[in-house]
């Protein structure tokens, strides 16, 4: 027990809540089901206190103590649910599949970004009280739920998937090779801690927008399509400035994933985006043959293996690729 | 009630942005429709995220001598032949389609060497059948999908409810709901509204599903006054986490079972040997040798001679071989039995199950490289549903249209592994169009009865305005309790009868539910809405199980342990609203069978 | 959520509820321990580079060779015959390794965290340093983007300095194995580590293709980018190690100068 506790400088009103019953959150023992448990919890008994900000957008918000019994295995999201079915049924908490698979529960715990359905109680410091904010690069809605919905916005700006027109999917061929890296892109579960944590979004006010982690990780799962078409080079470097990440890797650090979103998504884009505006052995050889269009950089179309390459479209590159891509409305072809 | 409710008009009104969800809005997209989609949470987080072991689809990539007919054979044995044998057979023909569909918006398959599509073995089905990624299939379909619709421009109402459906002369014109953000009533007129809402796994408190599980799209058809069938049965995943407590239920993927992995009791037995079907025997592998020789060569893609492990016997029946071990005393520490893995390389296994290998290891501290993993039977899906016609998804009543989970009919008395997610887009993208082309000849506007909407706002404001009475988190542990015991695996007469007695208990305590302070994304006030659908769809579960008094498929009776083909071998059971407003339960007969169909099923009838 | 928006303009993202200004956070945790750390460090080697290159020559005579043995500073070597005496014949090159390891994503990193703040460390406010955030997508940091040029100078650089170390085996007075040697060979194993851990390199060889088995040339590159992308993995423990290293070796030679140390040498 730790008993209650004053809540730091932000607090207002305090509400210390006593647990009345330990609720196993399974149930009782079933007769329908696997019998329960042979091993009684260890940790019976002990309790956790969780610091749990809460208030609607607008009004005065607030942390508030809540005592929570603690089973074995146990993460923060079980102790939201304890105090909801416990001590305060209305807390808003954003969670669907509690199995780190639907990335919804995101929430800043002690500090840092986390799905609270993965972080484990065991791996705190249940002495001190344990700090559970929203995400707050968002704007606030009410306790742990912000509106992310500026992340939909910026994904719809994405050119979507684009295949050939003259190649029927019945032809497509590829290596699991070519796809191991777009699959790890793919993984993305779409907790957007990784636009929590980004300092660009998080801690400045800039005067052009910025795409975020999560976009440029699924900017990278289109362009490294082994046959799409599109060049979406021009997009990252005009509209979702890319240029704005410097790097600090935070986004990796975050990532319940695990994708290397930094050294595996962004970086590469970044090397991508270089090499259409800032490469110098580039730029001269473009100076030097007059500016004609681009060497055919990832636009190759893959190999079938017993089959002839579709005749017209073999080379995308003779309709001038450049027009293939995004047309963002002002975008320049040479650095300035 | 002064001011004005914020309305939206759409053509079609999809509800539920899952996969069946997405792909029927799509598809009524393309058919010329506008179309709104909503959901209950953020777009793209809906339960197919969770499907986790892949798409069956016949496409012969791996086993070349697989087709549509031996698939739709596959569906009927293992619905143990209570499958609308129409929907079965449009499934098993259009899912390579589908498949192949959803690769060209951008999905990415694992491959086989020769650059298609890989496909991988799964329970009940005979050949390697499922379209997979890893073991993360469902966020691989979901996200294309989700991608698909917004490039299309489709709107997307995210973190709305629709509590009502909004009948008018001709059928289904509309819904009322509330965005949970703020509590604000929304209503749609719709020319044409499909369900898409899924499952009920709440109403039990082991469950692989999440929260959104809560019936509703059964429970609004039910209103309405649509049938449900087939409510009896509900699948229990054999798999699911039993340890630490708070992830109990969690799915552990049939895939695991799939890429070889072996089930043991306490004693190390294999003890799957002793569960197999007499009549079903030797589809399976008589010796442990030949097993291992399939997940060998099975590992490799290659075509074998040797049969399938035991452990990739139907749903239905390992679920119970599990519990009878368990319940025998021969089961694990925490109440399971062993699944096992680690005997293949570990990078192999990191590399087919990369999800499995961090929720054990982040989740349980298991390595499931390097030793068995705890599992026990965990609810999963339901079978039964909202009865549709097989061509367009329409339901019995006009203007309303299920899809996915909550619709019944395709998987009979036992869905297998692999089937839903093309169930989703098979018949996702058929009632797509049927809504678009039932909106299409809809007669002028439709026109919302303000009597119904009143009555819809009028529940809405009721809990939050009792001044007493217990909250709703209350109700969902009674009813989640009752549904374990007495509606779970095996079934008695009497258990059922004192389940319907308590859902009763449970539905008057309901209506004197309070939910305080305010709506604004108050979750204990949403769920009470919640607990009225799972309320009904309950007593649908459990009036369902006590007619039916036989044990079929997922369906396991102790006071009736056989089957009995000659008195319910012929019927679906059927629920459906009396006019005095109870629930009325009873049978069909089964939707006949062509004969050439019938021919394909060979003895198995 | 109407439609698809065809340009990101004006959608920038909404206010949160971030608590602002330097060091704000709700971590608990030490975070600051890792830009002090590396903050000091990268300054220690910093400054000794610059004291080496151009203090202990010029002005206190110590010479930049000993033994056969070049200072990695100074290597490849340029003559300084005809250069003004202010010009460290280590600037004539040193600016390209430099240049390298400025613009290198990892040092990247590494500065904007310990000397900018920005951030300082996840989820941790910042100072305001600047009243609008452009970074990488204007000057002078827009010049990031030229690691690539420094990448192709410091390859050829490389493979000149592997000449240098292996011909020090072999002075002049007759083939040996010296301690300086080893050293140095040991240092520049470390200096193609890093080099070749390059995220450019990686993604010149290999990562700017799309389909990697479409073709001979195209498997090729793609089992060359594997390889790199698992010496990239670690790209910053190659980065440090071989700036430690140079320091050493370094000290060692000017140490060899001083004449405080004698090379042990086996001599053939």
């Amino acid at each position: 027990m730790t008993g209650p506790r004053q809540p730091g400088e932000a607090g207002r009103a305090v509400t210390v809540v006593e647990p009345t019953e330990v609720t196993a959150a399974s149930g009782p023992a079933t007769a329908g089901q696997v019998i329960e448990a042979a091993v009684p919890a260890e940790a019976a008994g002990a309790t956790a206190t969780l610091r749990v900000f809460r208030g609607e957008a607008g009004q005065d918000t607030r942390f508030e103590d809540f005592a929570v019994p603690v089973q074995e295995g146990m993460v923060v999201l079980d102790a939201l649910h304890w105090i909801q079915g416990n001590a305060a049924p209305d807390l808003a908490v954003r969670w669907n599949c509690k199995a780190a698979k639907c990335g919804s529960c995101s929430a800043e715990v002690n500090g840092h970004p986390r799905l609270t359905c993965k972080t484990r109680l065991s791996d705190l410091d249940l002495a001190e009280p344990i700090t559970v904010e929203p995400m707050r690069s968002f704007p606030h809605i009410r306790d742990l739920v912000t509106d992310v919905s500026w992340n939909y916005a910026v994904n719809r700006t994405i050119q979507p998937f684009t295949p050939p027109a003259d190649l029927p999917q019945s032809e497509w061929r590829w290596q699991q090779a070519d796809i191991d890296r777009l699959q790890e892109f793919r993984k993305c579960i779409e907790c957007f801690l990784c636009q929590d944590v980004c300092h660009v979004l998080r801690s400045h006010e800039t005067e052009r927008p910025f795409m975020g982690p999560r976009y440029l990780v699924r900017t990278a799962g289109l362009e490294m399509h082994p046959i799409d078409q599109a060049d979406r080079r021009p997009y990252l470097k005009e509209l979702g400035n890319i240029g704005y990440c410097n790097i600090t890797k935070c986004c990796t650090e975050v990532c319940p994933e695990h994708i290397a979103i930094t050294d595996n998504a962004i970086i590469p884009l970044k090397e991508r985006v270089a090499d259409r505006y800032y490469d110098p052995l580039r730029w001269a050889w473009r100076v030097l043959r007059g500016r004609l269009p681009e060497l055919p950089v990832g636009r190759e179309l893959p190999v079938f293996p017993g089959g002839q390459p579709p005749a017209a479209s073999a080379d995308p590159q003779a309709d001038g690729s450049e027009a293939a891509g995004t047309s963002p409305p002002e975008r320049r072809d040479e650095p300035s | 009630m002064s001011e004005p409710i914020e309305t939206h008009a759409v053509d079609v009104l999809v509800i539920g942005a899952g996969g069946a969800g997405l792909r029927a809005a799509i598809a009524a997209h393309d058919a010329g429709a506008r179309v709104g989609l909503v959901c209950k949470s953020l777009l793209g987080k809906a339960h197919t995220v969770m499907a986790e072991g892949g798409m069956a689809a016949a496409l012969g990539h791996v086993a070349p001598d697989d087709s549509w007919q031996v698939h739709f054979r596959d569906t009927m044995v293992g619905g143990k032949l209570l499958n609308n044998p129409r929907m079965a057979e449009l499934h098993a023909k259009e899912a390579p389609e589908r498949v192949r569909e959803l690769e060209s918006w951008g999905a990415v398959f694992d491959r086989t060497t020769d650059g298609r599509i890989l496909q991988r073995p799964f329970g009940g089905h005979s050949h390697p059948r499922l379209a997979h990624v890893g073991d993360r299939t469902g966020l691989e379909m979901i996200r294309t999908l989700q991608d698909r619709a917004v490039s299309l421009g489709i709107d997307v109402f995210m973190e709305c409810t629709v509590t009502r459906l909004i009948s008018g002369a001709h059928g289904i014109c509309g819904a009322y709901g509330y965005w949970r953000t703020t509590g604000r009533p929304v209503v749609f007129s719709a020319k044409a509204v499909v369900l898409a809402t899924g499952g009920i796994g709440r109403a039990y408190s082991v469950t692989s599903n999440s929260w959104e599980y809560s019936g509703d799209g059964h429970a609004l058809a039910y209103d309405a006054g649509a049938e449900l069938i087939d409510m009896e049965f509900v699948q229990f995943h054999p798999t699911g986490m039993v340890w630490p407590p708070g992830v109990r239920g969690l799915l552990v993927t049939e895939a695991v079972r799939g890429e070889g992995g072996i089930l043991r009791n306490r004693d190390g037995r294999r003890f799957m040997w002793d569960y197999l079907p007499e009549d079903r025997r030797g589809e399976y592998a008589a010796t442990d040798e030949e097993a291992e020789r399939w997940v060998r060569a099975a590992s490799r893609s290659q075509p074998t001679d040797a049969r399938r492990p035991p452990e990739l016997s139907t749903r239905d029946n390992v679920s119970r071989a599990i519990y009878q071990e368990v319940r025998d005393g021969r089961g694990s520490p925490h109440g399971g039995v062993f699944l096992d893995i680690s005997y293949l390389p570990a990078d192999h296994v990191r590399q087919k199950l990369p999800s499995m290998y961090d929720q054990f290891k982040e989740l349980a501290d298991v390595d499931i490289t390097k030793g068995p993993m705890e599992v026990g039977p965990t609810t999963h899906y339901v079978m039964g549903g909202i009865r549709v016609d097989a061509e367009t998804g329409a339901t019995t009543v006009a203007g309303l249209f299920a899809a996915g989970e909550c619709a019944g009919g395709m998987h009979g008395g036992n869905r297998l592994g692999g089937n839903s997610l093309s169930d989703l887009l098979v018949f996702g993208a058929r009632t797509g169009a049927g809504a678009a082309a039932h909106a299409a000849g809809f007669p002028g506007t439709p026109y919302l009865d303000p009597v119904q909407l009143r009555v819809a706002e009028r529940e809405l404001g009721e809990p939050l305005e009792r001044l007493d009475g217990e909250d709703a988190y209350a109700i969902q542990r009674d009813l989640q309790e009752t549904m374990q015991t007495l509606v779970g695996i095996y079934r008695t007469e009497a258990d059922l009868t004192e389940a319907i007695a308590r859902l009763a208990d449970l539905r008057a305590r309901w209506l004197a539910v309070r939910a305080p302070n305010g709506r604004a994304y108050n979750p204990g006030w949403n769920l009470v809405f919640d607990m009225r659908n799972l309320i009904t769809v309950s007593e649908a579960i459990s009036r369902s199980a006590r007619q039916r008094q036989e044990s079929r498929g997922a369906h396991s009776r102790v006071d009736y342990p056989d089957l009995d083909d000659r008195a319910w071998g012929g019927v679906n059971s059927v629920v459906h609203r009396a006019s005095d407003g109870t629930m009325e339960v009873g049978t069909s007969p089964l939707v006949s069978m062509r004969e050439e169909l019938r021919a394909l099923l060979g003895g198995a009838h | 959520m109407t439609g698809q928006a065809t340009s990101l303009r004006g959608i920038l993202k909404p206010r949160g509820t971030a608590p602002t200004g330097a060091g704000a956070t709700s971590r608990r945790d030490d975070w600051l321990a890792a830009p002090l750390n590396v903050g000091f460090w990268l300054a220690v080697l910093v400054l000794y580079a610059t004291f080496s290159a151009l203090v202990w020559e010029p002005v206190f005579g110590v010479a930049h060779e000993a033994d056969g043995y070049l200072s990695p500073f100074y290597a490849p070597f340029v003559s300084g015959e005809g250069f003004p005496a202010w010009l460290s014949p280590a600037l004539v090159t040193l600016w390209i390794p430099i240049g390298f390891r400025v613009t290198c994503y990892y040092f990247r990193r590494a500065y904007y965290r310990a000397y900018l703040a920005d951030p300082p460390a996840c989820a941790v406010g910042e100072p305001r340093i600047h009243g609008r955030y452009r970074m990488e997508n204007a000057l002078p940091f827009i010049l990031q983007n030229l690691h690539r040029l420094f990448l192709y100078l410091a390859v050829v650089l490389l493979a000149i300095h592997w000449i240098e170390v292996v011909t020090s085996f072999f002075p002049a007075s007759g083939a040996r194995i010296g301690l300086g040697s080893v050293l140095l060979l040991a240092d520049i194993t470390l200096l193609t580590g890093y080099v070749s851990s390059c995220h450019s390199l990686r993604h010149i060889v290999g990562g700017r293709l799309d389909c990697f088995s479409c073709s001979t040339i195209n498997r090729t590159r793609h089992g060359a980018w594997k390889i790199l992308s698992g010496l990239n993995a670690n790209h910053m423990v190659w980065a440090w190690a071989s700036l430690f290293s140079i320091v050493l070796v370094d000290i060692y030679i000017h140490l060899l100068a001083l004449g405080v140390l004698v090379d042990p040498a086996i001599r053939l």
